[in-house]
């Protein structure tokens, strides 16, 4: 049941974005404007700390930008109409696999370019994918839920970073931490980190289900 | 009075904390020679948050349970007491790293996470500004502080894991327990700790009358 509507929840955020082309273009070319603007103050990085904190600086505010409207195109009329169809876990837990899928397209550009006009200095390309692929998942379960707090307060973009911002710091610095060992290349991988990072997208993502339910109905 | 023995362990308590604790020989330690008394002021300040937010915590779930709108006054009220003692931590904590580590704030976990903490609080300020209707700023600054507290709860379990410290007891610092808090000390930490807890406690119980009487003379009005 549950499954079901996740389904057609995502297409239909999938058809919603595919009418509407202007969007997910605005927020590549977000990304690839800023790259290039990093690339035009910094030329080429080579120091790994600095070349580590400068792209994850980028893919977190891309990233906010991409998420904080996912709440904000819902209108009155079709709010109404999901919440007679649908159940509020449907609701997010469709947002959040949408997002995922977007954040993980996302992110990938994000690399792409960087390190076409940064230089690419990543040893151990795995990890970093890894590393990669859930940071997405986190960032999208995470934003996903503060950006539908913040479409109950008035949609204001502001409010919608400094409510994300600390509660965000704990993930940001594993994903530092753990893109920064695959940068070095280091030998073994480091599980601990991998595993405190997959138990913290869990525990968003079970917050997020439990939490939503009071929120999306006023 | 039967109900206020505990306001009464709390003035005593925090009256013997400040007589006892600037007069009570302390242990000579190199570098923090006689700043280790700040001990009796800094930490407790930190348990005394920890308490309050907690109580901020269970209220607003409580208010997501109950929708009454008295738990969302307690909830916020303790908010803002753990904001006070926060920065009177915060301060005394300042001043103490000062005088030891050479600077007023150091590049250390323990200050992160107080500093996230504060960010964490003041967001949350700034949302139950921005909504006007009382129901629904309940129930989503409720949401939110849920949300917050347990990523703040998960972080300040993961951070000491990350990065050495400078505070006793983390990155192979022998803890004050270990050697330095002698049996001097001890006598005046614990009733430190209980009488500041019941301070700010009553603080908090205090706010929220104030609160509940504005509310009342506004209906009244």
């Amino acid at each position: 049941m549950l499954g079901k509507q996740i389904k057609y929840l995502i297409i239909k955020e999938l058809k919603l974005e595919l009418r509407n082309k202007y969007a997910l273009g605005g927020i590549l070319l977000y990304v690839v404007s800023t790259i290039f603007i990093s690339y035009l103050s910094f030329k080429k990085i080579v120091m790994p700390a600095t070349w580590n904190a400068l792209f994850w600086i980028i893919l977190l505010f891309a990233s906010i930008n991409a998420i904080a409207k996912s709440f904000i195109i819902e209108t009155k009329g079709r709010l109404l109409y999901t919440y007679t169809l649908t159940s509020p876990q449907a609701v997010i837990l469709s947002k959040i696999i949408y997002n995922s899928l977007l954040l993980i397209v996302l992110s990938s550009l994000c690399l792409l370019a960087y390190s076409l006009f940064i230089g690419n200095i990543i040893q151990d390309l795995p990890l970093f994918l890894i590393t990669l692929l859930m940071g997405s998942l986190g960032f999208s379960s995470l934003l996903t839920m503060v950006s539908a707090i913040a479409s109950k307060a008035g949609n204001n973009f502001t409010l919608m970073a400094i409510l994300s911002f600390p509660i965000i710091i704990p993930l940001l610095m594993v994903l530092i931490k753990l893109s920064k060992n695959a940068i070095d290349g280091l030998e073994h991988w480091d599980l601990n980190y991998l595993t405190i990072l997959m138990l913290l997208n869990l525990i968003i993502i079970a917050l997020s289900y439990l939490l939503f339910r009071y929120l999306w109905r006023d | 009075m039967k109900k206020n023995w505990w306001k009464i362990i709390a003035i005593v308590f925090v009256l013997y904390t400040i007589v006892a604790g600037f007069l009570v020989p302390v242990p000579a330690q190199p570098i923090l020679h006689e700043t280790i008394r700040n001990l009796y002021f800094h930490v407790p300040m930190w348990f005394s948050m920890m308490t309050i937010l907690f109580v901020s915590l269970w209220h607003s779930i409580k208010y997501l349970s109950r929708s009454d709108i008295q738990s969302d006054i307690i909830a916020t009220q303790a908010a803002n007491v753990g904001m006070l003692v926060g920065t009177l931590g915060l301060v005394t904590g300042s001043i103490w790293a000062k005088y030891t580590w050479g600077a007023w704030w150091v590049a250390d976990t323990k200050l992160n996470g107080a500093a996230i903490t504060m960010l964490i609080y003041l967001a949350y300020f700034v949302l139950r500004g921005s909504i006007d209707e009382e129901q629904k700023r309940a129930r989503i600054a409720a949401v939110y502080n849920i949300f917050a507290y347990v990523l703040l709860i998960v972080f300040l379990m993961i951070l000491p894991r990350m990065s050495d410290s400078l505070h006793p007891g983390n990155g192979g610092n022998p803890g004050f327990n270990n050697y330095d808090l002698d049996k001097n000390m001890r006598m005046v930490f614990y009733p430190a700790v209980i009488g500041w807890i019941l301070l700010t406690v009553w603080i908090f119980t205090l706010r929220v009358r104030i609160e509940k009487l504005k509310r009342k003379k506004i209906f009244n009005d």
